[in-house]
Order: C-alpha cells, then structure tokens, then sequence
C-alpha cells in the first residue's frame, strides 16, 4: 500500500507546487512523505481575523486509505486556534479526520474544510472538556476515538482514548 | 464411556463409592482403566439429566451460525421481494429484528432501503433521513459540506469539473476534489484515489457510480474490514451513503478476486474471512440467546436460551463451553481431544473453551451468581492496594523470619531453613491442622468479635473482608501456579511408568486428580466470595434443609456448630489440600501402587464434595434461599444490613 500512498502524495505535492494552495493556505514544508505543514488563516470578517496558525498532516502507509494524523502545531511559539473543536494539544474533533473520511479526500480538501470550520466559530472556546482530554491524550490524534454528536455541541462530545489494551473487560451485559 | 461418570442425582447419595467405575476395583483391568484415564469429559453436559449447577446449552460452529443467518436472509427474501444481498443489508441495518424490520419495509420501503445504504437518497430527500450527510441538523457535517462546496473549485481542475460518472438522480454526490480528468467516457479511466491510469486497470462501482480501480477498492474493503471490524463499509466517495452488499465485497476481496498489487491477494483472503466473521459476531451480538465464544481465534457460538434473560442470572450460574479446546495453532473442536494415550491435551492446549453466559468476570465461577461475583471482583480492586501486600508470593517463616516462596498449589509449607511445618493461608503450625483443618477455614465471628472487642467497627470489617480475601487469593493464586503442576505431573508420571510397570493408561490417575483439584480450586475460590456476601441467619435455613449432609459427614462435634455453607466448602478445602500434597510430594518407587489407590481415592472424594457445593448451592439459588447482607443487584433488599 505504501506504493498508493507515495503515488499519491507525489501526485498532490505536485500540484499544490504547480497550481498552488487555495487562498489562506500555504505550504511551510513537504520534505518528505511522513510529515508536512501548512499555515492556515481564515480570510475575510471572522473570530480569527489576522491569526495564522499552522497545520500538521502525518502520513502513514494507509494514506488515502484512512485518514492522515491531522492537528495543529502547538510548539516553538505556535499555538492552536480557541474554538469549541480544537483542544489545547492542537488535536481537532472533526468528522472527516475520522469516521467521515473519505479517500478522494485530499490534503488541501482538508485544509479547507478545516479553514472553514473556524470561520462558522460564533465563539472562541475551547472544548468543555479540554483539560480532562490533553491530560490523557496520546500523541496520535487518531488514536482518540471522537464521537461526533449530532448536535455537536461541545458538551455533548464524548470520546474515548484506545488503549493499548485494546479489548480491556467490559461490563456491559449484566 | 463418559457416562460412567454421570451421577444420578435423584437419591442424593453421594457416598456410594462405587458410582465412579474403574476407580475402585481391579486396578490391573485396563479397560476399566481407559475409561477412568482416557476420559476426562467429566462434565458431561449435554448427556442425561443436568445437574442443577448447570445450565442447557448448545454449541454452534461458525457455519452453523451462518446457516441461521441464510433462513433469516431467505425470510426476508420471501416477505419483502427484495433479493439476498439487499435483505442482508437490511437485516444488518435492522439488528437481525425480523418482525421490525418488516414493520418498517412494508410502511416505508424508500426509507427504509436509503437507510440501510441500498439505494440512493433522492435529491430533494427530507433532511430528517438517516443518510446524514444531506441532514442539516449537524453544524460539523455542515462544516464537512461547506467545504466540500468550496472543494468544487479546487485543486485546479476547475473547468474540469463536470463528471463523467455522474449519477442522474445524484449530482450532489460525485466526488469533488479526485475524479477522471476527462468527461469523454472513451478516454482512459484515472483512479482518484491512487491516480493510476493503467489501461489494464479494473474499476468497479456501486449504484452511485463513483467509480475507483479495483486494488483502491480492495485496500479500503481490507482496511475497513479489519482494522475497523465494520461490515457495512460505504463507499468511498466523500458522503456517500451506500453501502458495499456481500456480492460487491465478494467480487473485490473474496476467494477468486485477483489483484495486481504485490502481496494483496493474501491481504483480500484474510479480509474475506474476517468478514465472514464479522457478520456472524454481528448476528450473534444481536441475539440475546447467542453469545461469541471469547477465546482468542475461535469462531464459535454458544446458544443458551435460559440465560438470555438478565433477570436470569440471579437463579442460575450460566457456565458454558463452545467444545472447543487450546488456543491458536493447537486448537481443537472435538470434545474428546485430550483422550488418547499421548498424554495430549494438557495445560494450555486442552484447555476447554469454558465461559460465563452471563459476565465477563471469570469463565467459571461457579458456585456464585454473576452479580455477586461481579460486586466481589470490584471489591478486590477496589480494595487492591489494602490486598497487595497479602496477594504477595512471599512469606515469612514464623519460626525463623526467612523468606519462603510459595511454588506449588499445597498449603502446607515446610521451611528449607528451620524445617518448620506451617499452613500457608493462616501461618499456624501444620501440625494443628490435621485434626482440626476447619479452624483455618472459617472466620469464626464470635471470637472475632471478642477480640476485636476495642476495635473499629471499620477495622473489623477490613479483617473480615481480608479473611474471605486471603483465601480467595490462595486459591487464585494456586490456579495460576497449575500449569506449572502440570508440567511437573507429567513429568513424575513419565518417571512412574520407568520405575514401576504401570502404562501410560494407568498413571492417567495422576492427570485426573490435578485437574480435579484444579476444578475444586475454583470452586472453593468463589465460596469465599459467596460467603463474604451471605446475611446471617442463611446457615439456619441451609442446616434444617441439608440435615442429611451433617449425618454423612465425619463425626466432629463441633463441626456441627460451623455454617453449613462453610462446612461443606471446609471438608473440600481440606480434602483438596490433601490430594495436592500427595501430587506434589515425592514418589518411592515402592509406594506407587499405595499412592495410586490413594490418590484415586481422594480425586473421587473431592469430586463428590465439589458436585455437593455445587449442586446444593444452585439449588439454594433456584429456590431463593440465599439472602445478602448488602444491595445485590436483581435480588431483594436485604432486611438487615449487616456488614
Ligand atoms: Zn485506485
Ligand atoms: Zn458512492
Ligand atoms: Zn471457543
Ligand atoms: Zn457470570
Ligand atoms: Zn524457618
Ligand atoms: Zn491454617
């Protein structure tokens, strides 16, 4: 599978070096096909008006397969946008990052979905629960099991971080 | 020949020795021999009447299961008029719930069918529908949708949007940001996803028409599949809501699909019966009657209709077994694996696929209920940090202070330095203990009181629970050390067969008596935290309905004055200790044939007082005889709280 993924990401890089980021996004570096950045900056009237904060995408051999390990940097003075779906760590509880992923989903596409989530934010908040998460919370973000409520009000995201345990005892039946 | 060891339960009498064939007599008759050591299907479950610490039950393989999903496929086949792989999904969607599901289809076809992922949403579709990405009612799949609207003018391909694979009924679903760059379908075909364009390239889609090569295809099916553990995988456009129906998956991953990616072929064989697998654990999940075995690489199912009910679990102890026995490579699916003259089927790899029906908590905990196993195990942990000091494998000798590991299932401890003689589980001399082992076994609440007199109420109740705990811990802890026994019994009845003229056959007794006693373990085990839990005043009630056990019992007087529910525990503890001393001392060559007679005589001992516990505490649970002295759930209050 590590053919696709290389295949794949070749593919893309190119074409943001030919034609380019859509407005607001720029690549910061693509060295390799593990780990690239982007900034980020929402155009226009919103909550983050002139903030530029930068997104890192890691790549496994399942790309596109599943989804990239997505979030924002959070280190060497960068911090992660306050809003209601991005915890403090820079992890992001969004649905195409998980159970929404689709693989003709592309590195810019989620570039932009994302830009376009913090330019809906009404209010910058982080998520309720953000302290109880970022003292848990592996360093993969696909790790964490986000459930995406319907609502998606921030006090109704519930989630659960996979252990390595994987299937420990459950209670369920009686 | 595994009914020589059926009891008849009808009279009560488990004192007639000679019920158990080939134990008693003739030693040198090897046919009485083979059934007495080829045969360890003690059990006996399914055989002629069941024993009231028993529960019916029936064991289904894999293809068993799926033979009852087909009828349930071929039911809706007829009923509905859709074909298998449509009423797969919707079965699927339904939760296997038949008579709902045909509810639903014969109210509303469409929606039921766009909510299984059969068939497209229409365009105009009501946002209340399942199929959630259309819905309006999620600001994050409306964020997902903004930006997939913003999407449609990216990545350069701008005047190139217009899609050759677009649906009539669904514009809104093509894949926006990859899709072949040409709208002239003659033109070579290039994968969105992997972007190869070769013209041998195989494509497939669902009714949507979002079309991807086929080692795409395969790579998401697999990775769905096995990674996820999701059988109904929809498609791989961004917010499409089909889902792949068996055919479809068949044709891509199953047993004749090719590919031409290196090493996919065998990743698609190991994807196709992982899906096998996941449609049974699915149908099997949602059947309160069905429950998966939980041992690691099995794939069968045990049925048990007496215990789907959860109010069930407060009257019977549903320990069940698949018929398998072993994990992984060495797994077997005959009952009578372990017979034979091979010596096979020991420790791990005979290890039969025991479980609870009823709970997670332990695959045999019997003679308790579920609840009240599940309230001692949270107490333990709970507890834990108290505990762990007594949980430890070490000991100090109360004679001389040194340091004495306990390595074997038996009690009875001899210091290597000082050569003290003690018990393990409460430090005393061993030499009180052959007369008066019950001392050991029971907190004697009087006395305990007394002493404790000044005491806190609080520390008392530590010391009690510690009391109970500290032998349910030994025997924990004597369990986990039996497969070291095992090696070591196979061992000594190799050396028995060199050093005496006895067969193979004849040192199976050896076999036998530790798993007797390994079966005796677990019960004593749970006793202890049966009894943590049992009100006063249960032993008055068990005493006037078991007189008969007290007449059958060893004349101690004072024995009369012990709680029954501890007395008969009692006798088996000591019993068990016994016979796991005599497994673990050394063998004289000139003793075998007395250590033989008696280690038969015990294993049969033992396994008549572990059936007694057995039996006559089930049968206080059918009869609701037993009461607590705390909140169990699915049981009375009790009356009287007492700790
Ligand atoms: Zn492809
Ligand atoms: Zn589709
Ligand atoms: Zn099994
Ligand atoms: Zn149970
Ligand atoms: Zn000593
Ligand atoms: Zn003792």
């Amino acid at each position: 599978m590590a053919s696709i993924a290389a295949r794949r990401l070749a593919k893309e890089l190119k074409e943001i070096q030919t034609e380019g980021c859509p407005v607001g996004i720029n690549l910061v570096k693509a060295d390799n096909f593990e780990l690239w950045w982007f900034t980020i900056e929402v155009m226009g009237e919103s909550q983050y008006k002139g903030e530029v904060y930068t997104l890192q995408f890691r790549f496994d051999g399942q790309y596109p397969i599943s989804s990239p390990a997505v979030q924002f940097v959070v280190t060497e003075g960068r911090q992660a946008p306050i809003h209601p779906h991005v915890y403090s760590n820079g992890h992001i509880c969004a649905s195409i990052l998980g159970n929404e992923w689709s693989p003709v989903l592309s590195v810019t596409a989620v570039c932009v979905t994302l830009q376009s989530m913090l330019a809906s934010c009404k209010k910058k908040e982080r998520p309720i629960d953000n302290d109880r998460y970022v003292r848990n919370a592996p360093d993969n973000p696909k790790k964490t099991q986000f459930h995406y409520d319907g609502k998606c009000c921030p006090a109704l995201i519930a989630y659960s971080i996979m252990t390595d345990m994987g299937s420990a005892i459950t209670d369920d039946t009686v | 020949m595994s009914s020589d060891y059926d009891y008849s339960d009808d009279d009560g009498d488990y004192y007639d020795e000679d019920m158990i064939d080939g134990t008693q007599d003739d030693y040198s008759d090897d046919d009485n021999m083979m059934d007495f050591g080829g045969d360890e299907d003690i059990k006996v479950p399914q055989k002629g009447k069941r024993k009231s610490y028993e529960v019916d039950y029936e064991s289904l393989s894999q293809s068993a299961v799926e033979k009852l999903i087909a009828e349930d496929v071929e039911y809706i086949y007829s009923v509905c008029g859709v074909d298998e792989s449509i009423a797969s999904l919707l079965l699927r969607h339904s939760k296997w719930n038949k008579e709902r599901l045909v509810e639903k289809y014969m109210d509303n076809p469409t929606s039921l069918l766009v909510a299984a992922g059969v068939t497209l949403p229409e365009p105009t579709s009501s946002p209340t529908q399942r199929s959630a990405p259309t819905s309006n009612n999620s600001s994050s799949r409306r964020t997902t949708r903004g930006a997939s609207r913003l999407l449609t003018t990216f990545g350069g391909s701008g005047s190139k949007t217009k899609s050759p694979i677009t649906s009539p009924t669904l514009t809104h679903y093509t894949p926006r940001s990859f899709k072949p760059k040409s709208s002239d379908p003659s033109d070579k075909f290039v994968c969105p996803i992997c972007f190869d364009d070769a013209p041998s390239l195989r494509t497939l889609s669902l009714d949507c028409e979002h079309t991807f090569c086929s080692n795409c295809w395969a790579a998401y099916l697999a990775s769905k599949i096995r990674d996820e553990s999701e059988h109904a995988v929809k498609c791989m456009a961004e917010g499409c809501s089909l889902v792949c129906p068996d055919p479809f998956i068949r044709t891509v991953i199953g047993p004749s699909a090719t590919s031409t990616e290196p090493g996919q072929e065998q990743e698609n064989a190991k994807a196709w019966s992982h899906f096998q697998e996941l449609l049974v654990r699915h149908y099997v999940a949602s059947n309160k009657r069905l429950k998966f075995c939980p041992y690691p690489g099995c794939t069968n199912t045990v049925s048990c209709p007496s215990a789907a009910d959860k109010s069930s679990l407060t009257t019977i102890v549903p320990t069940v077994s698949c018929g398998a026995r072993g994990i992984g490579d060495q797994m077997t699916q005959s009952q009578s694996a372990s017979g034979g003259s091979g010596g096979g089927g020991w420790g791990l790899a005979g290890k039969e696929h025991r479980f609870c029906f009823g709970c997670h908590v332990e695959a045999d905990h019997r003679p308790v209920v579920c609840p009240v196993a599940r309230m001692w195990l949270k107490k333990c942990r709970d507890d834990s940090e108290t505990a762990n000091w007594i949980k430890s494998n070490t000991k100090e000798c109360s004679h001389c202070q040194s340091t004495i590991e306990k390595n074997g299932g038996c009690n009875h401890m001899t210091c290597k330095k000082c050569k003290h003689e003690f018990c393990w589980v409460c430090m005393g001399p061993w030499s009180e203990h052959g007369t008066a082992w019950y001392s050991c076994n029971r907190y004697d609440e009087k006395a305990g009181v007394d002493a404790r007199d000044a005491q806190s109420r609080s520390r008392a109740s530590l010391e009690r629970y510690l009391h109970y705990y500290n032998r349910w811990a030994n025997h924990e802890q004597s369990a986990k050390l039996s497969l070291d026994l095992y090696a070591k019994t196979e061992k000594k009845m190799e050396d028995m067969q060199i050093t005496s003229s006895l067969t193979w056959i004849e040192v199976q007794f050896m076999k036998k008596a530790v798993e007797e006693v390994e079966r005796c373990r677990m019960t004593l085990k749970w006793t202890y935290a049966m009894a943590y839990y049992l009100a006063k005043g249960n032993e008055k009630d068990l005493f006037e309905d078991n007189q008969r056990y007290a007449l059958l019992l060893p004349s101690h007087s004072l024995i009369i004055h012990l709680r029954l529910h501890l007395r008969i525990p009692s006798d088996l503890e000591k019993a068990v200790e016994d016979l796991s001393e005599l497994l673990e001392g050394p063998i004289e060559p000139e003793n075998i044939p007395g250590l033989r007679q008696k280690v038969t005589d015990k294993t049969v001992y033992v396994q008549k007082r572990n059936e007694i516990v057995l039996e006559d505490t089930a049968k206080g649970f059918m009869e609701g005889r037993w009461k607590w002295n705390v909140v169990v759930e699915g049981f009375d209050e009790p009356e009287k709280v007492e700790y």
